[in-house]
């Protein structure tokens, strides 16, 4: 088959590989129809997920087709149409059974601190994912689910992280109704996080970015107010003076390890790999946030320490809470909201790549090129 | 200032929305206004339903000795088989995980230290092989002409144009020095024979 495999920082390439044998008896095998670049993928391409192995296949958002099913599977049969969460996890551990699915411990030898995650460094379990022709895909009686026929296939493949990671941001804030909140970073996860606030009683949603293509995005596709923090010295002060200086009830952290904003932070974390990225994201939502308020963080952080002002959150009283999302919780609720009009999770595509064109994918989007906000990766050679 | 700031009284903001004016702007608005209504709500749900049909699951089969943190009492059920440990790296890897848990920062600067010795370790392999590394095509730099680099950045108060420029640095610098260095070497044998 083709896979997408990682060469190391920066370098990735498209090569042939074995499909991927039943491993286990509750393993299907999807021939991967639609996948997509996450931006959590880009910590991985820059090399700074420890233990990201040259020969690995990235790609936790992925849909398709069942090609081979292990003897104790019971729900999917070859030909299922499937979407598969970017969780891999067991379903009968200590944390899946209370719902902890992102969680679980039966599924990640290397770490006990972070659960399976297909594609995403053996950190992570050490799982190839989907940007390839096939994939391995475990516990598929707990994981994937039948795409509806009513769906339509961009909106399954958003669904296996973006949209439920956005949603699950949201909800992390506890929004009550007219609270205020703010999200940093207007990509895929930052842009659903904001319209998902809405949909919980927000009273005012603001958007924070520094590319003005996706702050567009944010205010046609999400009904946000937003600022380009380009434009100020400093943004946490501005979000004050916007805020009658008190500051916002809720923060979601969108953004992740490699936060533009601070010269000194990105060289220090990103290029020189001195601390586990550059956490200006997280330490503007500290500051930005009201005392006594929330900040949510499902921007993807990785296990290395970062600069991080706890102080400031101990002193404020902040409520902190994040996690990764436990994608099947979120899933009958976002049908229905799909169902009725109120998402369109497609809306926010911009580029189809043939996985054979993926290098110049991967790097379009990282550089953010060509006014990209999310990549999908489609089969087939051209 | 013509009225007080809000943080010094107890009010609340002025100028809120009011929830019909949010519900006619905006589709769906506040149709999860209960907190106690929402997908993972409460967080922890024991004995919630998850499709498993075992206690414990099967194990899957060890074909090589599993790497693993000692953090685990054992080695998972199920687990990733992609890029089995090889090489220096792979004993740098394996060293990590047998000595540091996952609470010990050389546990995770090992690692990082693994990964760069595998990237130049599989660089200098391929040399070998018909499809050697190539920086240009992996890098998909050929994308900053087909999808508007130029474009994408000038003009555009893109924050990361200030250290975007240490990029092709920090990702061709190497790959100089080391041809710089092949250059040398070559020249020196050269020389003595």
């Amino acid at each position: 088959m083709r896979a997408m495999v990682y060469r190391g920082p920066y370098k990735i390439r498209v090569e042939e590989k074995d499909i991927p044998k039943i491993e286990h008896p509750n393993d299907v095998i999807v021939r991967v129809t639609t996948g997509a670049i996450c931006g959590s993928d880009l910590h991985l391409y820059h090399g700074m997920m420890p233990d990201t192995r040259v020969g690995m296949t990235f790609g936790h958002e992925f849909v398709g087709v069942v090609h081979e099913v292990g003897p104790s599977v019971q729900k999917l049969a070859a030909g299922d149409r499937v979407m598969v969460p970017f969780n891999v996890y067991c379903g009968s551990c200590w944390f899946c059974s209370r719902g902890l699915y992102s969680n679980c411990h039966n599924v990640n030898p290397n770490a006990t601190a972070v659960g399976g995650i297909y594609g995403y460094s053996h950190t992570c379990g050490g799982y190839d994912g989907g940007q390839a022709e096939f994939v391995r895909v475990p516990f598929a009686d707990v994981g994937p689910s039948k795409i509806p026929d009513w769906m339509d296939e961009e909106d399954a493949v958003l669904l296996t992280d973006a949209l439920p990671t956005g949603y699950f941001g949201a909800q992390l804030g506890d929004i009550v109704e007219g609270d205020t909140v703010v999200v940093f970073g207007a990509g895929p996860v930052g842009l659903f996080a904001a319209k998902s606030a809405w949909l919980m009683g927000a009273g005012r949603v603001i958007v924070i970015d520094h590319l003005e293509y996706r702050l567009e995005k944010a205010r046609s596709f999400a009904h946000a107010e937003t600022y380009n923090f380009g434009e100020y010295d400093d943004i946490v002060v501005h979000l004050k003076k916007a805020t009658d200086y008190l500051g916002a009830d809720v923060v979601i952290d969108a953004v992740g390890a490699e936060a533009d904003g601070n010269f000194l932070q990105h060289v220090t974390g990103t290029k020189l790999k001195l601390q586990g990225g550059s956490p200006v994201a997280l330490n503007w939502a500290i500051d930005a946030v009201r005392k006594g308020g929330t900040v949510s963080v499902v921007g993807a952080y990785g296990p290395i320490f970062s600069a991080v002002k706890f102080g400031d959150a101990v002193n404020k009283g902040l409520t902190l809470r994040m996690n990764q999302c436990p994608v099947k919780r979120q899933w009958p609720r976002l049908f229905d909201h799909i169902r009725n009009g109120y998402l369109k999770p497609s809306d926010i595509v911009t580029h189809r790549i043939p996985l054979e064109h993926i290098a110049e994918g991967y790097h379009m989007f990282s550089a953010k090129l060509d006014d990209c906000i999310k990549p999908l990766i489609v089969a087939g050679a051209s | 200032m013509s009225e007080a700031a809000t943080p010094y009284t107890a009010g609340k903001s002025s100028g809120r929305e009011s929830a019909e004016a949010l519900r006619a702007r905006i589709p769906g608005w506040g149709v999860d206004l209960d907190p106690a209504d929402r997908p993972s709500f409460p967080r922890e749900q024991p004995g919630i339903e998850t499709g498993a049909h075992w206690d414990f699951p099967e194990r899957q089969p060890e074909s090589w000795p599993r790497e693993r943190s000692i953090e685990h009492a054992m080695l998972p059920p199920v687990f990733g088989t992609s890029a089995p440990p090889k090489g220096a790296s792979g004993a740098i890897r394996k060293y990590a995980y047998r000595k540091y848990s996952e609470g010990r920062a050389a546990h995770w600067l090992l690692l990082i230290a693994g990964d760069r010795v595998d990237a130049w370790e599989e660089h200098l392999k391929s040399l070998a092989t018909p499809r050697p590394d190539n920086p240009v095509t992996e890098t998909g730099v050929l994308s900053e002409s087909s999808r508007h680099g130029f474009r994408s950045r000038m003009g555009r108060r893109r924050v990361d144009t200030k250290h975007s420029w240490l990029d092709p640095v920090v990702v061709g610098g190497p790959w100089v020095l080391a041809g710089l260095g092949a250059l040398g070497a070559v020249r020196a044998l050269v020389r003595r024979s």
